[in-house]
């Protein structure tokens, strides 16, 4: 299975590796991408896969890329079950989440265990605050950005608005949301195709 | 230790994981309606700590689930909390990818990923408005806030230094 996505990688275009990468380059590969993604992995993600060590072409990184959006779970751990897999199987993608998540877990509780030693002093506090502010910010730039693509398709428009009002404004659980929202969303967009 | 708290954890996050759609930063007023306004395990301020200190550290967006697990139950608490967020929705991924490639070009492919877009991006403005209303209890730092979207909106300065300079605003405000 792995072999054949190899080699037809090879035929479609030139670059990505001739040999399949070992489990433990996939860790290592991950471990890295992991200790460097501040404020969003997947642009380094993206760096390491496709110009540093050739595992994927362009092509075939925007195709996992939205393989893993599409599917739910947090996008780069997917990228990482989905890179994995594709050349060394279930402990192709064991290594691979592994190596992206153990950094960050063991270093975003440290930093947790030391802001609880210094939560007292004010100046830590009010910086926490910014942090939270500004980190907000980006959310919310995020969601407009995601939207632009939105623009001049009224029933797409209608659908992001809906969810919107259904969890910011009437706090329905996302679970019933979803089970309403998705299938209605996913109907208008297939009739629209005909 | 308490095992029926580790339980009740991995069992909320494990659910959560399926319906992560658009990432975990969609699923942030889930998170917030379970975790602070019905379990009570976190109030308005460590879920704001919490977020703000996932958000500095390097990594993926989820570790603000590893935090929660690590404030209701300490370090095996953040493990159950990291896999049960992961391991659903890693199964399913890993159990798709082979198959998906095959429906490159289908109708209904296709149909599946523009309706889910609007809802994805209607989830993710939610959870602006959400953060915000949680996060932004003064006026400096709605000013921080409404900043940095404009910033980001017209630049291409990298997130880090948004987040640093939230820091220092942050820090001498208090001071």
């Amino acid at each position: 299975m792995a072999d054949d996505n190899i080699v037809s990688a090879n035929v479609a275009a030139p670059g990505p590796a001739a040999v399949p990468p070992s489990r433990r380059a996939l860790f290592v590969g991950f471990l890295i991408v992991g200790m460097q993604g501040f404020g969003g992995v997947l642009p380094f993600a993206r760096r390491m896969l496709v110009e540093q060590r050739r595992w994927l072409s362009e092509r075939e990184f925007i195709e996992v890329l939205s393989l893993s959006q599409f599917l739910p779970g947090p996008n780069i751990v997917n990228v990482s079950i989905i890179v994995g897999s594709r050349f060394r199987g279930l402990s192709g993608s064991l290594a691979a989440s592994l190596g992206l998540m153990l950094m960050p877990f063991l270093i975003v509780l440290a930093l947790a265990a030391t802001y609880a030693q210094f939560a007292a002093i004010e100046a830590v506090r009010g910086a926490t605050n910014g942090v939270s502010a500004a980190a907000t910010g980006l959310v919310i730039a995020v969601g407009i950005k995601m939207a632009h693509p939105l623009k001049g398709v009224a029933w797409q428009i209608a659908m992001a608005a809906l969810t919107f009002v259904a969890i910011a404004l009437l706090r329905v659980p996302l679970l019933w949301a979803l089970a309403v929202l998705a299938p209605v969303s996913i109907a208008i967009a297939w009739r629209m195709q005909r | 230790m308490s095992l029926p708290l580790l339980a009740d954890l991995a069992q909320q996050f494990a659910l959560l994981s399926f319906l992560a759609i658009g990432g975990v930063n969609a699923l942030l007023p889930e998170i917030h309606r379970r975790v602070v306004e019905s379990a009570h395990w976190l109030t308005d301020t460590d879920f704001a700590q919490a977020f703000a200190i996932a958000q500095a550290a390097p990594g993926p967006n989820l570790l603000i689930v590893s935090l929660i697990g690590w404030k209701v139950q300490g370090f095996l608490g953040a493990l159950v909390a990291t896999i049960a967020i992961c391991a659903p929705s890693s199964a399913l991924t890993f159990a798709v990818a082979h198959v998906w490639d095959r429906f490159r070009d289908a109708p209904l492919r296709r149909a599946i990923q523009q309706g889910l877009a609007p809802v994805t991006v209607g989830l993710v403005l939610a959870s602006g408005f959400i953060l915000a209303r949680t996060v932004d209890q003064s006026v400096i730092a709605v000013g921080l806030t409404v900043a940095t979207v404009a910033v980001v909106l017209t630049t291409r300065v990298h997130p880090l230094w948004l987040l640093a300079a939230g820091a220092a605003v942050g820090a001498l405000v208090a001071v």
